[in-house]
């Protein structure tokens, strides 16, 4: 069975395809493993396999864990919030209903911060989940959950959202592979609003290999999401052995961006690598993506508190009654059921959209991100590709941000520009360091930044230096 | 500069966002606020007259689809997620406080 957990998703899909292994042996296994988690990475788990899944799909017998910020028919969703307790949507996902069609099931909801707002899970109504390589460590956020099943061996896949960095910086903390697709590459319908213009879903996987392929069953069009697209011409398995001919651009303020240690020297020797196997790396300014926190701190908030102005205790979810009017409900019904992190973003987002204040943040935000995202056009005219670590240290300690919000920020710090200028970027592992206040290794991920619905050649670099970086 | 978000300012904003905020909370919120702003601040340097806001990063087209009409979800499963259905509709307190 040892082996059975071991074969990358790619490999037990063909397994099956080719009769060579049964779905249900398959998911009994991972059913087994889910069942074990200790790292509090799901919120629920199959019972038994969903039965849903009966075509010969290229994803066919494939088990996979689902962020719980995705709509599910008749499968409790909360989206790691006390106002959404209990609550069963009345219809799936997009995104999941894709990966049932292409033959996968089911496997379990997987924790996440409270609406995806966070970079720790520590703002889980449900509990914080603890980081797979030390327990107690973070596995970052939002899409804690699904890093750690994926990092921890409780779920062979996942899927999750990424806003400001919710897929890539907890992949890059589990020591997984973790993808933000091109703003509209995948629809969003079913997906719990956070930011609706940044929000975008994505896979974690064990290998580059399996992005795709999960990639390759999500992406297109959706009649139910209007800013859906899809990739033109699909994704395929990528196959490419070296970086002959593709330039690399490191960001020119980097040398002076606060990095621990441990992570700059693993990015140094990624960038050697690189250069080893053919590929160009140069220096290109990006002036902007420094203001990156600020544009997203502003613009994601207010998005927010106008999407979180329908848990109101009316329509679903939880109520509480106060002792007056209708206002006095909605007052009391919001004060229990959100947790800080989503008070204090719903808080920053009214203020920012408030009478006087709209032009000087969010209409200034949407300015820089315009900037932003000519900054990263500005680069990929000289270069293929922009690089930089993905998160600016390892997995922190549980409690260590907790108190300082804007400290939290900052590990979005290299993940946000990407999601402001809304093109597609991936983070593979890339060796391990130690911390800055000690301990042993743990996980550093290296990022990698393409132009928009440029995936195919995004996951052929990454294939081509996870090889590499493996070999 | 530092900003400062006052006490009322607080209570200003948490009443348009519908959101009841115990004493501590406003106190904490008033702190926090103003050191995540004045982080933000910092664009307010920037020089941005000229340059057109980005609401949306992709370039689409208006779609289009024949106004057909569709049967809606069923009422009863819509009402069985509700806190307090009645009568076939949402029940809410009274709109104003009894005297």
């Amino acid at each position: 069975m040892e082996e059975l957990l071991e074969l990358s998703v790619a490999a037990a899909a063909g397994r099956i395809a080719a009769g060579e292994l049964s779905r249900e042996e398959y998911f009994a296994a991972w059913r087994q493993r889910a069942a074990a988690d200790e790292l509090n990475a799901y919120l629920w788990r199959a019972e038994e396999a969903g039965g849903d899944g009966d075509g010969d799909g290229p994803l066919a017998g494939v088990p996979i864990a689902v962020k719980d910020l995705f709509c599910t028919e008749g499968v409790a969703t909360t989206a790691g919030s006390r106002i959404l307790e209990g609550h069963r949507p009345l219809y799936t996902a997009t995104a999941v209903r894709r990966l049932r069609e292409a033959g996968a099931e089911l496997l379990g909801k997987t924790n996440m911060d409270e609406f995806a707002m966070g970079s720790s899970n520590e703002n889980s109504a449900f509990g914080p989940v603890l980081n797979p390589h030390d327990r107690g460590r973070v596995p970052g956020g939002s899409s804690g959950g699904s890093a750690a099943a994926v990092g921890g061996g409780l779920a062979p896949c996942a899927i999750g959202t990424d806003t400001g960095g919710s897929i890539r910086q907890p992949a890059s903390l589990c020591g997984i592979v973790g993808l933000k697709p091109t703003y509209g590459a995948i629809s969003r319908y079913g997906m719990i609003a956070f930011a609706s213009s940044l929000d975008q879903c994505g896979p974690l996987t064990r290998d580059v290999t399996d992005a795709a392929l999960l990639l390759a069953a999500l992406q297109g069009r959706d009649p139910c999401d209007s800013t859906s697209v899809g990739i033109e011409g699909g994704v395929e398995a990528p196959s490419r052995e070296d970086l002959k001919g593709l330039r690399f651009a490191v960001p020119a303020d980097l040398a002076h961006d606060a990095i621990e240690a441990g992570v700059r020297s693993v990015f140094e020797a990624t960038l050697a690598r690189i250069e080893e196997l053919g590929g160009e790396v140069g220096e290109m300014p990006l002036p902007h993506a420094e203001h990156g926190i600020s544009a997203y701190y502003v613009i994601a908030p207010a998005e927010a508190s106008s999407n979180l102005a329908r848990y109101d205790g009316v329509r679903y979810g939880m109520r509480v009654e106060g002792e007056g009017d209708l206002v006095d409900m909605y007052e009391s019904t919001r004060a229990a059921g959100f947790g800080d992190e989503v008070k204090r973003r719903i808080m920053l987002g009214t203020y920012a959209l408030s009478s006087g204040y709209y032009e000087a943040y969010y209409g200034r935000a949407q300015r820089v991100r315009t900037k932003i995202a000519a900054d990263y056009a500005a680069a990929f005219e000289r270069f293929d590709f922009v690089v930089t670590p993905t998160s600016p240290s390892v997995a922190f300690r549980l409690g260590e941000k907790v108190d300082d919000p804007l400290a939290m920020y900052m590990s979005d710090f290299f993940t946000v520009p990407m999601s402001l200028a809304g093109i597609p970027a991936i983070s593979i592992p890339a060796g391990r360091a130690e911390p800055d206040d000690g301990g042993p290794e743990l996980p550093v991920g290296f990022q990698i930044a393409a132009p928009a619905f440029a995936e195919q050649r995004l996951l052929e670099a990454a294939y081509a230096l996870e090889q590499a970086i493996d070999g | 500069m530092l900003r400062v978000i006052e006490r009322e300012q607080v209570l200003h904003v948490a009443r348009l966002a519908r959101l009841r905020l115990s004493d501590a909370e406003v106190e904490k919120m008033a702190g926090e606020l103003s050191g995540i702003l004045d982080h933000v601040d910092r664009i307010v340097e920037l020089e941005l007259d000229e340059v057109p806001p980005t609401s949306h990063v992709v370039a689409l087209e208006n779609v289009l689809r024949p106004d057909v009409p569709r049967p809606s979800r069923p009422r009863d499963a819509v009402l069985e997620q509700a806190p307090d259905p009645a009568d076939g509709a949402f029940r809410v307190p009274s709109p104003q406080a009894e005297a």
